[in-house]
């Protein structure tokens, strides 16, 4: 990767913040507008030479995170020899000179004045026109799996730290040792699947690398250690790839013992520290027909972590309003037909944080992911889908409820003045519509026409068979989508009615669908802090919980109107709650549908009384 | 209360899909068929094999300029796959892509309750019932045109975050690559050797 980075770093297209966080990205497709910080180094880059005057002279000394804390940096200090950009950096909670007269010792032997104590944080905005998210991965903590022993025995490393100690540029120059006594490791266990494919500590999935990434481990310590013994506890090896099955083979002629079964849990020996594992070697029998127990001593015991999302997946997420499967990686816009695509227009995937997946198919993503945003910068102009929203200036009655709600500000209103919308802010969730109580906002394509028609044409026959949905585009709709792909089976009672966002549907809506004759209404959006709009599905339970008071009032059960968040990803939850409305559907009663539909009767509004009352008069 | 639809003369085209028989194998396509004829508006009924695929769309063409359809009503899978198809198909039938409406048969019916053929089929009905209703109300909207902001933004300078800035940086475009930490790399740079091959990380 060298040499991709050194040109990354100097790429005459390329701008490159690093120690720089996104804060903020706001606007739509070809629009995105990027708020970034970017942190102090306190070193400045373009007058640093890298001499190393400056960790000469540093008394701070902490674990350095590059070498999984296996030796120690000073508070300055270059990540490490091949980094882009070569640049020294300052960590200020490390530094004893945020004080300088505590220290203030490189700044001292600094010829190049290139260390600033008073360097500050600096906000950069960039427009943009498409943006790829390629967050990566965290690598699991094994210290929940206390059976491995992880913390409390020296010689249990994982496969992260492997890497460190067994590489040339390692904190041992790539003499591996063992950390109990720098010896080296003559028999060497891995403990395959440890944070993967295991529901029991909600990892369920496969984390794809693992089982490779050990086979290369065994082949690395047989080129480099002919005798060494290796020994690895598995339950499938997934060699799948490309050369993959060839590496495999290769590992086990270089004598690498393949035992399918994972430890129980690890001894250590007090007086030698090496490590006890047993095991039920699932593919040899006892003379029971059980499996047989077996017993290894090892020197030491490496544990193949698996990968986990990467911790800012929630912060990005909300930023650019994507959602996540249920491994709790990003999810695609469509699993096999547009795989790198985020469900938010404009928005890409590449590399691990899309899913675990090896260098080659990040690389692979990557390209795909550029492609796909070079054809969208490359088109110059993009149109916008005509879901928007229309103020009617007449109607509008100037309370400025709409302005106060909009996830966009896209709605102007000053006091005394009509809402006014900007058309290419408005991204469409259609809260606004269902706001307003004077009928003054049309919601372009989603209007109240269209969605009563459908309210009163779906339960035109038969009503009290039916369990009435509305189902946001993004999540809810997609979410029984997912189960249709899926095939899972559910009741069919359910009729879906399809608004952009829950907070489309008006209280007039829900009401109406009662009227009409429905036993029971679900409301359901993209989770509460997941929502495709920023943050519209806040006004859903605002109506849907003025609506719950208003059924109490008029002598309805509440319960008979469900509010359920359901992600796209979630087609089995979509089936379950499906099943559960049909359930309670059955409970309702012709009598209790019936007295429904009166007492929801709309109220004649005072002004069209009084008008009634004229024309009579008249 | 009931909303009247627009003054001009509803000529409405429902198009039944039977997907092979992913949608036919559980719902009785021509039951629904018959029964979108009955609906208020409708100009004409007809089930297609196949409606995404060309002779299918062709068949929406023709009846667009035959019956003088003015709404489009397809009853075949999830608009959020096939609504860019056949908004495209009536646009080159000269009708506003907005005039078509789409009744989701496929993912929301048949696919998920293929062993009840007659609550399926009931339901497809309704489906199409207010997909029809919905295009009564439809009205021809205009998309706006905006430009596009010619830079990318990277988030993350790992090994994919690296390659994408690098692909778009090569095809004339601007990229802002940002990495949270204070060197790009990501995790393989703290990798020893890769697999397949057993070449250095970086």
């Amino acid at each position: 990767m060298g040499p991709k980075a050194i040109d990354a770093g100097r790429h005459p297209n390329i701008e490159l913040l690093t120690y720089s966080e996104v804060e903020e990205v706001s606007g739509y497709v070809g629009n995105f507008v990027a708020t970034i910080r970017k942190k102090a180094r306190y070193v400045d880059h373009t007058l640093c030479n890298a001499c190393e005057e400056c960790v000469k002279v540093c008394p701070v000394s902490k674990p350095d995170e590059y070498q999984m804390g296996l030796s120690s940096r000073r508070a300055i200090y270059i990540p490490f020899p091949q980094a882009v950009p070569c640049s020294y950096i300052l960590n200020m909670d490390d530094c004893l000179g945020n004080n300088p007269i505590a220290c203030g010792k490189c700044a001292d032997v600094c010829e190049k004045k290139a260390i600033n104590y008073d360097d500050e944080d600096e906000l950069v905005v960039r427009e943009v026109g498409a943006v790829i998210v390629a967050i990566g991965l965290d690598v699991y903590d094994p210290t929940e799996m206390d059976e491995y022993g992880y913390t409390r025995h020296a010689n249990v490393i994982t496969s992260m730290e492997f890497e460190r100690l067994i590489c040339a540029g390692g904190p041992t120059a790539g003499h591996f040792v063992r950390p109990s006594d720098h010896e080296r490791p003559k028999r060497i266990g891995f403990i395959q699947c440890v944070g993967s494919r295991n529901p029991k500590i909600g990892r369920p999935y496969c984390s794809n690398i693992c089982c490779m990434n050990t086979i290369k481990d065994t082949l690395l310590l047989a080129d480099h250690y002919p005798d060494t013994e290796n020994f690895v506890f598995y339950q499938d090896i997934r060699a799948f790839g490309k050369s993959f099955e060839d590496m495999f083979q290769r590992s086990k002629e270089t004598g690498t013992r393949y035992i399918r079964g994972l430890p129980g849990d690890v001894e250590e020996d007090p007086e030698t520290g090496n490590l006890v594992v047993t095991v039920e070697n699932t593919t040899q029998r006892g003379g029971n027909g059980r499996s047989g127990l077996e017993r290894y001593e090892l020197d030491m015991l490496v544990l193949s972590v698996g990968v986990i999302p990467p911790k800012d997946l929630a912060k990005i997420s909300g930023m650019l309003t994507l959602s996540k499967t249920s491994d709790g990686f990003f999810m695609e816009s469509h699993p096999k037909l547009k795989p790198v695509d985020a469900p938010t227009r404009g928005v890409f995937f590449a590399g691990f944080c899309e899913s675990p997946k090896d260098i080659k198919d990040s690389v692979c993503q990557a390209g795909a992911a550029s492609s796909r945003a070079g054809a969208l910068l490359n088109a110059g102009q993009i149109q916008i889908e005509a879901i928007t929203s229309r103020i009617d200036e007449i109607e509008c009655k100037k309370c400025g409820l709409c302005a106060k709600i909009c996830p966009y500000g896209a709605i102007t209103w000053q006091k005394g003045e009509v809402a006014t919308v900007i058309e290419a802010a408005c991204a469409g969730c259609g809260s606004c519509g269902a706001t307003c109580q004077f009928g003054a906002i049309t919601m372009r394509h989603f209007t109240d026409d269209q969605l009563l028609a459908q309210v009163r044409a779906i339960l035109a026959r038969k009503p009290e068979d039916k369990v009435f949905v509305f189902a946001c585009n993004w999540c809810s709709y997609a979410g029984g989508d997912m189960a249709g792909i899926s095939r899972i089976k559910y009741s069919a009672s359910n009729r879906v009615v399809r608004t952009m966002c829950s907070a489309r549907v008006s209280e007039d809506m829900v009401l109406e669908a009662f009227r009409c004759g429905a036993p029971v209404v679900l409301v359901s959006g993209c989770h509460y802090a997941d929502c495709h709009y920023i943050n519209a599905n806040r006004q859903t339970v605002v109506r849907v919980q003025r609506l719950w008071d208003k059924l109490e009032k008029a002598g309805v059960r509440p319960e008979r109107l469900q509010l359920e968040w359901i992600s796209a990803a979630e087609g089995q939850k979509f089936a379950k709650v499906m099943n559960q409305m049909e359930e309670l559907r059955k409970t309702v009663t012709i009598k209790e549908i019936e007295h429904g539909r009166e007492a929801l009767k709309p109220k004649p509004k005072k002004a069209a009384k009084k008008k009634e009352a004229a024309a009579t008069a008249g | 209360m009931v909303s009247q639809p627009p003054i001009e003369e509803l000529r409405i085209g429902v198009f039944v899909c039977d997907c092979g028989l992913n949608i036919a194998g559980a719902v009785d396509c021509g039951a629904v068929t018959e029964y979108a004829e009955t609906l208020p508006d409708v100009a004409c009924a007809v089930r297609n094999k196949y409606t995404c695929a060309d002779p299918g769309q062709n068949e929406i063409k023709d009846a667009i300029h035959k019956h003088r359809l003015n709404r489009v009503v397809v009853a075949s899978c999830t608009p959020r796959q096939h609504e860019p198809t056949f908004r495209q198909c009536v646009r080159e039938a000269d009708l506003n892509p907005y005039l078509m409406e789409m009744a989701n048969i496929r993912e929301h019916c048949s696919w998920v309750h293929p062993n009840d053929r007659e609550a399926a089929t009931d339901k497809a009905m309704d489906l199409v019932a207010s997909a029809v209703a919905r295009a009564r109300f439809l009205q021809p909207q205009e998309e706006l045109t905006v430009p596009v902001s010619k830079r990318a933004l990277v988030i993350g300078g790992g090994v994919a975050g690296i390659e994408a800035a690098i692909e778009l940086a090569d095809a004339g475009h601007k990229v802002t690559l940002v990495e949270k930490e204070a060197s790009i790399g990501g995790i393989m740079a703290q990798l020893d050797k890769t697999y397949p091959t057993m070449d250095c990380s970086i």
